[in-house]
């Protein structure tokens, strides 16, 4: 397809380069990270050489998300400062999942399900990181109870997020159009007017 | 660490299909009990589990003003003794506790309830619990999972390593290398069942001797264990420095490898699936044609725009 | 011991006491817990510090280091008082009923005889009135005021429950518990054991200590009964096989006694050790002493041992003093030692005083150390830091470093406390240049008897004929050296009826068939019957026990004559018959002796007659020991040389006898004493079972599970100098000082002494600076060189000394 001169620029190369360094840390973060939580995965440890190179690697690949995605959190956190039409989107989410989106509230450049989605992955950030390190046996060794809770949460936190990202990954892929602007940075207008009018018109000073 | 090859196994850590178990021990599981009442910390089977797994640790200091050397369990130290003074109040004696702390080989052992690794610890039919190093990825969750705070990383090869009850002696009939060595027979080993009733005769003769609550520490919250302890007081088992007195896997670590798992696993599944179910029954949430259009309706009047120019 | 390791399971009541046998002979306590586990035997355990073995007794009383005798006198006082004594057992097999000599006197602690600047007794006066007819009096009403139990009951008197609280420190009630339970074993269906060693043997009073405890036992009629005795735990693995061999400066094999300056003529020599019977038809076995030595002469020197020569009598050196240790170091310390063989013997770290010892090797001029070890002494010359701060450039000593072979590397039999004779094979081949301390000592003896053949000497005789019938002189073998240990005939033996009973050239059966005309050659009469005719018993590996008294008669061989439990004809009464049926090692069944174990006496010497103590010419055990000791006939309580109270608490009257009035003692010495104003606390020092002595530092495992060198104190002296557990402390003496980490302990608790308070300061022995580990200090740099009165062992367990945060 040839690219629409017209269309919207909504991620910078930047931002797009930080997303997909979080994003491919966390694929591998998820697959290392299974392979530990259930026996059915545990051959996953294979795609990083073995069970004690996941060990090893899972870690530091996590250190180097939680930086990048830091950085990510920051660039993006004031865009997903949740807003009373954004109560009203997601009062509305039926009609979303129903592929019936043309009369939804209006929204900003991101939707209220972004936007939840984006704090809900901040937390789990938090929480799985902290926990993360505080498990972290080849630096430290913490007090049984200590390990022992931040394991549990860990686990919890690390599911909560796959849950999300599963869900955040399908959006992008149903929602057709989407992939591009984390790809090459652009998308079309009639996408945008469609699935964030607020920011189609700031965008455009197109207010019909 | 020692063959797979020679015990049938009873559980395998990280695995869900049955453990290869046709052959079972028939004449009863094994345990090792220790007399804590007969046991004067001279410290042999400390030196015999050296000698016999190959173990050198490194040499300390008394910097602690202890007698307890090395002062913990290490990879290189699978049994160590404990040692604490305690001044008996009912009784205005002072009694010198003295434990030989080492993996207990629990019936439901925490360690390999949390292992990730399918087969890097497995118990045997005869109730032995044994790590196997070449599968131990590292990770330390058996370190998280045992009660009793027994297993330890490697520094050099980061495996886990703890008392295996010798279990490559056992397997050709001999008893521990510390059993062997033990000087005044504090400890013994032989089946749980034989191992109960000498420790039933020692706990009339320790009540005989003034010591009222004597008795066995097999403790159930993990399903009794292959190391089982006759103690003094049974009453009060933390006395020995720290035994727990009602080992249980911490509750933590049952939600975290129990009901966790199949929940987490089905509440990913249901998210997957439910996904693509989502994208087979309402298709892809394309722009609208309308707006496609209009659009369009809009590059062209800005392309004329521009070529009006 | 008198009995054996395993008969300790046989015990009802067991008592530790001057030992430590949980730490240093942890398999041999297995038989405690045996005994505990299946006799239902009560464990006590008496000891300055609640040690391991208390840690698995069923009572623990603590004593002040060095006090035992006050202890122990008080049980006997106890058991006289409450009449809690085995009559029958006394009165017929103890010299209870015996009358002494009227001119025998005991006042404020000093016996008759006492000459206070020569600091030694004259004996004359501690002896039995004899009658007539050469044999002792007695008065069996125990009326007589000098006989034996009167003399014990007015000597005990002032040894009261309160006096062993004041002087000891036990508590009364704990002490009068440990002497309720041994009277429980007055009656013949009970029996105690008493284990010991150094906490008794290491005192300037310890072989008195272990003496009183073996009165006790008499009393109770525990000695020559399963499950009861004397039972000195021995130390290296191969100590007893030491004594046995008389590797002592005065000592001849098979406990025999080399001559000393005044006994130039062999028949006065032989008479002074051949008595007669002071009762009435009594075995008296060493009335065999001719058989016996002149077996051994002819062991020595073969056939150059000849009746004309007095069986090379002339041979023999004639002592004009002891050669102990302290005798040795102390002529070194003068410049009047040359050189000095320390084979399988580290003195600068065993021997009390190290600064002393150091001070003489510096004065020899050459020192041959033997051993497979690096050890202190042999590098006594090298400056080590602090551990051993010397000018390596002043000193000229010339050190020679022999390496010899360990155990493992040869063949050989080491005898156990329980006196058996036990083979062992090679296990290893011995590394580098060792060689065996055989090779090393036949080589220098072969080189010394060319020296004397080709450039002849004073006297070489001794040397030049010593009798060398090895197949390879310079290496004889380990079975050749063990079989001329038991013995064996030279020309065919016949008995009275001129029967051949043994041909020339065959192995003895047992001591009995020894002659003293020459004509059989044996070099340790004890150990004869070892290697028999029928071959080596002592590698013998049978360990049945058919009778379950746990005697196995067929495991190895113990002396003498494989006799298990000495004296046991005293398990039976006057008529044969065991007091102990439950217990049974001999009976008379009316024509002999038999039993579970070999009958001490001969076999069919009818029991109305024979008494159990064969080896005294009264037949009976000494309650009285006459002229046996050196510090008086009964044991007495003196303070050691270094101690906390300056005066004897028992006899505070007078001063000569504060310490003992005839310690082993040189002038060199003599102000060497603390004094409680400087040196306030009681040191002690003992050993750890993960350690053996200085040479385990040399290995890895043993230093992984003990690792560095500390000193025990108790909470209560910790708090009053402010020091934390594993904080480092520094311990001094008036002889030198060590630095280690304190172990801080609820195990060792202040004693109130005679109104004072008192803390033990615990030392461990087993550091020094050769070491593959830890390097720490010679626990002997705060010893004295001082010694017991009779077995001139140095006082390594009571001195005095100080502690300050390091
Ligand atoms: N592990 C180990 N075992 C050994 C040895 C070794 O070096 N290491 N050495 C061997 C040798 S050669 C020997 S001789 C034996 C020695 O064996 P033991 O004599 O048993 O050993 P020690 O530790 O020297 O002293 C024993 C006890 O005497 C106590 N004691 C000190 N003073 C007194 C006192 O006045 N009265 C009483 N009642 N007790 C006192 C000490 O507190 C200590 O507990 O051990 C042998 N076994
Ligand atoms: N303060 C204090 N001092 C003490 C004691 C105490 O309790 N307190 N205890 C005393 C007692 S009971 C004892 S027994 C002594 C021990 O004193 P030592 O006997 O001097 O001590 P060990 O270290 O046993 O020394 C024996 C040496 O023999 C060597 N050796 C081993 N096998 C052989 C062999 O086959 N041939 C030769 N040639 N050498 C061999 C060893 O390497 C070692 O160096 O210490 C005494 N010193
Ligand atoms: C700084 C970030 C992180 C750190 C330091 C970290 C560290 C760890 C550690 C130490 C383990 C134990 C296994 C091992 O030692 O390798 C672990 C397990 C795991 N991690 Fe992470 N992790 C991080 C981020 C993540 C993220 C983002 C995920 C998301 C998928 C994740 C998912 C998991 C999972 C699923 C497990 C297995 C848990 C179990 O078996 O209970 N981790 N992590
Ligand atoms: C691995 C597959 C992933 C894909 C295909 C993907 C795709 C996308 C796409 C297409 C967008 C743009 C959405 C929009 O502009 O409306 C986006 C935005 C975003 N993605 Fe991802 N993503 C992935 C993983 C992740 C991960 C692992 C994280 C963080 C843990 C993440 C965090 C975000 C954030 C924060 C945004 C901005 C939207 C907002 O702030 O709400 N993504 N992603
Ligand atoms: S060997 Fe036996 S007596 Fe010695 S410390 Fe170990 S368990 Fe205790
Ligand atoms: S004690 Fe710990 S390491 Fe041993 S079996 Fe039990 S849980 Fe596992
Ligand atoms: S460290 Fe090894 S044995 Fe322990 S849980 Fe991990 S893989 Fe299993
Ligand atoms: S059973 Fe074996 S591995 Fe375990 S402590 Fe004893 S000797 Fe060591
Ligand atoms: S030397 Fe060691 S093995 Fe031998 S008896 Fe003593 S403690 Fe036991
Ligand atoms: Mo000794």
């Amino acid at each position: 397809m040839k690219r629409n001169p017209r269309d919207l620029v909504r991620y910078n190369a930047s931002e797009r380069a930080n997303h997909w360094v979080v994003g491919i840390c966390f694929i591998l973060l998820a697959l290392s990270g299974l392979a530990f939580f259930h026996p059915a995965f545990f051959p996953l440890t294979q795609l990083f050489g073995g069970g004690p190179w996941s060990r090893i690697l899972h870690p530091y690949i996590g250190v180097v998300m939680a930086l990048f995605f830091i950085v990510m959190a920051c660039r993006f956190a004031k865009l997903n400062i949740v807003e009373p039409r954004d109560i009203d989107w997601l009062k509305n989410v039926n009609k979303m999942i129903d592929g019936d989106d043309h009369d939804m509230p209006e929204q900003g450049k991101y939707n209220g399900g972004q936007k939840l989605l984006f704090w809900g992955l901040v937390i789990g950030m938090a929480l799985i990181t902290i926990t993360g390190v505080l498990m972290w046996r080849a630096w430290w060794n913490l007090p049984v109870g200590v390990v022992r809770a931040a394991s549990v949460v860990h686990a919890i936190a690390a599911v909560w997020m796959i849950g999300l990202i599963i869900m955040h990954v399908y959006a992008a892929i149903w929602t057709r159009g989407t992939i591009r602007a984390m790809l090459y940075g652009t998308v079309t207008r009639a996408w945008a007017k469609q699935h964030h009018r607020g920011w189609y018109r700031k965008m455009t000073g197109d207010n019909d | 660490m020692s063959s797979t090859m020679s015990l049938d196994i009873k559980r395998r850590s990280a695995t869900t299909t049955p453990a290869p178990s046709a052959r079972e021990t028939h004449s009863g599981e094994v345990a090792k009990l220790i007399d804590v009442s007969k046991c004067i910390g001279c410290k042999a089977c400390q030196t015999a589990c050296m000698e016999w797994n190959d173990l050198r640790d490194e040499i300390g200091t008394a910097a602690a003003g202890v007698y307890d050397n090395p002062t913990d369990l290490t990879d290189q130290s699978w049994t160590v003794m404990r040692f604490t003074e305690y001044e008996n109040e009912a009784t205005g004696n002072l009694e010198w506790l003295i434990r030989k702390d080492g993996c207990m080989h629990c019936e439901d052992p925490g360690c390999l309830k949390a292992c990730p690794s399918p087969g890097a610890i497995v118990q045997y039919s005869n109730g032995i619990v044994d790590f196997q190093q070449d599968q131990c990825v590292g990770c330390g969750y058996c370190v998280t999972g045992c009660p009793f705070n027994i297993p330890r990383i490697s520094k050099k090869d980061h495996k886990a390593y703890k008392c295996t009850l010798c279990s490559d002696r056992v397997a050709v009939g001999r008893e521990p290398a510390c059993v062997k060595t033990c000087p005044t027979g504090a400890i013994m080993f032989g089946t749980k069942e034989a191992m109960k009733d000498q420790a039933a005769h020692r706990v009339v003769d320790l009540k005989n001797r003034g010591f009222d609550q004597a008795g066995l520490y097999d403790p159930q919250g993990v399903g009794g264990t292959h190391v089982m302890y006759v103690l003094h007081h049974a009453d009060k088992p933390s006395l020995y420095k720290g035994l727990p007195d009602d080992p249980k896997i911490s509750p933590m670590v049952a939600l975290w490898k129990g009901v966790a798992k199949p929940l987490a696993m089905a509440a990913l599944g249901a998210a997957a699936v439910g996904s693509l179910f989502h994208y087979i029954t309402k298709g892809p949430n394309d722009v609208s044609k309308e707006l496609e259009d209009e659009m369009e309706r809009k590059d062209a009047e800005a392309l004329n725009k521009e070529s009006g120019k | 011991m008198t009995n054996h390791w395993v008969d300790i399971r046989n015990a009802d009541v067991i008592l530790i006491m001057g030992g430590n046998a949980a730490e240093a002979h942890p398999c041999g306590f297995k038989w405690v817990t045996e005994a505990k586990e299946h006799n239902n035997a009560h464990f006590m355990v008496v000891d300055p510090r609640f040690n391991r073995s208390a840690s698995v007794a069923d009572f623990y009383a603590p004593i002040r280091s060095g006090s035992d005798i006050v202890f122990l006198g008080g049980v006997i006082n106890y058991l006289l008082t409450n009449d809690r004594i085995h009559h029958e057992y006394v009165k017929n097999y103890t010299d209870f009923t015996f009358i002494v000599r009227e001119d025998f006197a005991f006042d404020e602690g000093i016996f008759s005889g006492y000459n206070p600047e020569k600091r030694t007794y004259d004996k004359s006066t501690w002896d039995y009135e004899l009658g007539e007819d050469g044999f002792v009096k007695v008065d069996p009403t125990l009326q007589h005021p000098r006989c034996v139990y009167q003399w014990l009951k007015r000597h005990y008197a002032s040894y009261t429950p309160e006096k062993v609280e004041s002087i000891c420190g036990t508590p009364k009630e704990k002490f009068l518990h440990v002497a309720e339970k041994l009277a429980s074993t007055a009656e013949a269906g009970r029996v105690a054991t008493i284990m010991y060693a150094l906490g008794w043997t290491q005192h300037t009073t310890g072989a008195q200590m272990l003496r009183t405890g073996a009165m006790i036992q008499l009393l109770l009629g525990n000695i020559g009964i399963a499950g009861g005795g004397m039972n000195a735990l021995r130390g290296h693995s191969n100590i007893q096989g030491l004594t046995d061999l008389g590797i002592l400066s005065a000592s001849l094999p098979g406990y025999l006694t080399l001559p000393n300056e005044a006994e130039q003529e062999y028949d006065k020599y032989i008479a002074a050790r051949t008595p007669k019977a002071l009762r009435p038809g009594q075995m008296n076995y060493w009335s065999n002493t001719p058989k016996f030595h002149v077996s051994l002469m002819k062991a020595w020197w073969g056939p150059a041992a000849t009746a004309e020569n007095n069986w090379a009598f002339d041979y023999l050196p004639k002592l004009d003093k002891q050669y102990d240790m302290l005798q040795v170091f102390d002529l070194m310390n003068q410049g009047k030692i040359n050189g000095y063989i320390a084979q399988g013997f580290n003195p600068l770290a065993a021997l009390a005083n190290s600064n002393n010892v150091r001070n003489g090797l510096k004065k020899l001029k050459f020192l041959v150390v033997m051993d497979p070890l690096t050890t202190e002494t042999s590098e006594f010359w090298k400056n080590h830091g602090e551990f051993n701060d010397v000018d390596s450039a002043s000193i000229q000593t010339e050190v020679f470093r022999l390496p010899t072979t360990c155990f493992a590397e040869e063949d050989g039999a080491v005898v156990s406390s329980s006196r058996v004779l036990q083979w062992h094979w090679k296990a290893a081949e011995p590394p580098g240049e060792a060689k065996t301390d055989i090779a090393i000592m036949s080589a220098l003896h072969l080189r010394l008897k060319k020296l004397y053949e080709t450039e002849g000497g004073k006297f070489p005789d001794p040397i030049t004929k010593l009798y060398w019938p090895y197949a390879q002189p310079a290496h004889p073998s380990s079975e050749e050296i063990a079989k001329e240990y038991n013995g064996r005939a030279l020309v065919d033996l016949t008995d009275a009826e001129g029967k051949v009973i043994r041909k020339a050239g065959e192995q003895l059966a047992g001591f009995g068939e020894m002659r003293d005309d020459g004509s059989t050659l044996g070099g340790c009469w004890i150990w004869a019957g070892s290697w028999t005719s029928s071959g080596n018993q002592m590698a013998r590996r049978d360990n049945s026990d058919p009778t379950g008294i746990g005697n196995t008669l067929n495991w190895a061989w113990a002396w003498p004559a494989n006799r298990r439990v000495l004296y046991n004809r005293a398990s039976c009464d006057r008529e044969g018959k065991p007091f102990n049926p439950n217990r049974v090692l001999i009976k008379w069944n009316g024509k002999n002796w038999g039993g579970a174990d070999v009958p001490d006496m001969g076999p069919t010497m009818p029991p109305e007659t024979t008494n159990p103590f064969i080896m005294n010419p009264e037949g009976v055990a000494r309650l009285f020991a006459r002229k046996g000791m050196n510090e008086g006939p009964f044991p007495t309580h003196y303070e050691a040389f270094d101690n906390p109270l300056g005066y004897n608490p028992m006899y505070p009257k007078n001063k000569l006898a504060v310490i003992n009035p005839a310690m082993r003692i040189f002038d060199s010495v003599k102000d060497s004493a603390g004094t409680a104003a400087e040196y306030p606390h009681v040191g002690t020092t003992y050993r750890l079972t993960e350690h053996f002595h200085y040479w385990t530092k040399h290995v890895h495992l043993n230093n992984i599970v003990q690792p560095e060198q500390f000193v025990e104190i108790g909470e209560a002296l910790a708090k009053e100098l402010g020091i934390e557990t594993g904080q480092k402390v520094k311990v001094s003496s008036k002889r030198g000082f060590v630095k280690a980490a304190a172990v801080v302990t609820k195990r060792i608790k202040p004693m109130q002494i005679d109104g004072k308070t008192i803390h033990h300061v615990g030392v461990p022995i087993h550091w020094g600076f050769s070491s593959q580990g830890r390097k720490g200090y010679m626990a002997n740099n705060l010893t004295a060189s001082v010694g017991d009165g009779n077995s001139l062992t140095p006082e390594s367990k009571t001195f005095l000394v100080k502690v300050e945060k390091a």
